[in-house]
């Protein structure tokens, strides 16, 4: 570790930028990263489906919202995270970075997943449907198929250079659809609610409830980052 | 239906869904064989 660091106590970030050095690393953060997630969710379930009062108006069916947020904000964050390493990767031709942008879509893929599905079924007991066409669904089902996109386009080229190039400006260029996903609800006027959280305003929650979402957030946090490097060790594994 | 249903089908299908890629993990991991030295 004492390599990584020069005389001014900075980190040589294109130290860990070689797959040799990152592995290691990678296997120490995933494994605390992994009995994170389990103690966080735990904590959050706990918290979220015996702690949290009932809602006054949706009776049960509200306790969604303890997977359903934290998923959507995991999908958008995800997919920012996974464009940035496709962009590092192609400023400075780095395999790592690529690497980090394959490993990221599967799990990404799966919190847009959910959030969907945990979504549709928060829809039908409270708007009536399943499903409605409208800004906010819509743009999360895009993110949905650009991670399928992705994955698609990287495993169809055999070349591994030429796939990362091709699936990182595929990532770049759909990173426009995370802002409009976030504003939709400002944008257009939509079925789905505005932001429950702000980081400008006073939350809208009781107290208890915004702790159980944050606890489950900060599980899916950490699940993903223990899921990513677990894949981005097995990929390393894979192609060097 | 019940409101139980729909709690109850998001959080069984989110915890599938995620202990499921918890064991693809896994499998692609012991198929990618033992750490060697990396170039």
């Amino acid at each position: 570790m004492t390599q990584a660091m020069n005389s001014n106590s900075t980190v040589r970030w294109f130290w860990f930028a070689s797959p040799q050095t990152f592995f290691p690393l990678a296997g120490s953060i995933a494994r605390w990263c992994a009995v994170g997630a389990v103690l966080l969710a735990l904590a959050g379930l706990y918290v979220g489906l015996v702690v949290a009062p009932t809602d006054a108006q949706q009776g049960e069916v509200y306790r969604i919202i303890f997977i359903h947020v934290p998923a959507a904000w995991m999908s958008m964050f995800i997919y920012l995270v996974m464009a940035g390493w496709a962009a590092i990767g192609l400023a400075f031709n780095t395999r790592l970075s690529f690497m980090m942008a394959q490993a990221l879509a599967p799990t990404g893929a799966l919190f847009t997943f959910i959030a969907l599905w945990t979504g549709s079924l928060w829809g039908r007991p409270t708007w009536g449907t399943y499903w409605v066409w409208d800004a906010r669904l819509t743009s999360e089902l895009i993110l949905l198929f650009l991670y399928l996109g992705f994955m698609a386009l990287h495993a169809a080229i055999d070349d591994p250079r030429r796939a990362d190039r091709a699936s990182a400006l595929l990532a770049i260029v759909g990173a426009v659809n995370v802002p409009i996903i976030y504003y939709s609800v400002l944008w257009w006027n939509t079925l789905h609610q505005g932001a429950s959280v702000s980081l400008t305003r006073a939350p809208s929650m009781a107290a208890t409830m915004l702790t159980g979402m944050l606890l489950m957030a900060l599980a899916f946090w950490a699940y993903s980052i223990a899921a990513v490097l677990v894949r981005v060790r097995c990929i390393i594994r894979e192609r060097e | 239906m019940s409101h139980g249903f729909f709690l109850w089908g998001a959080y069984s299908v989110t915890f599938v869904a995620l202990a499921l890629e918890v064991i693809f993990l896994f499998r692609r991991s012991r198929r990618a064989g033992p750490p060697r030295q990396i170039k």
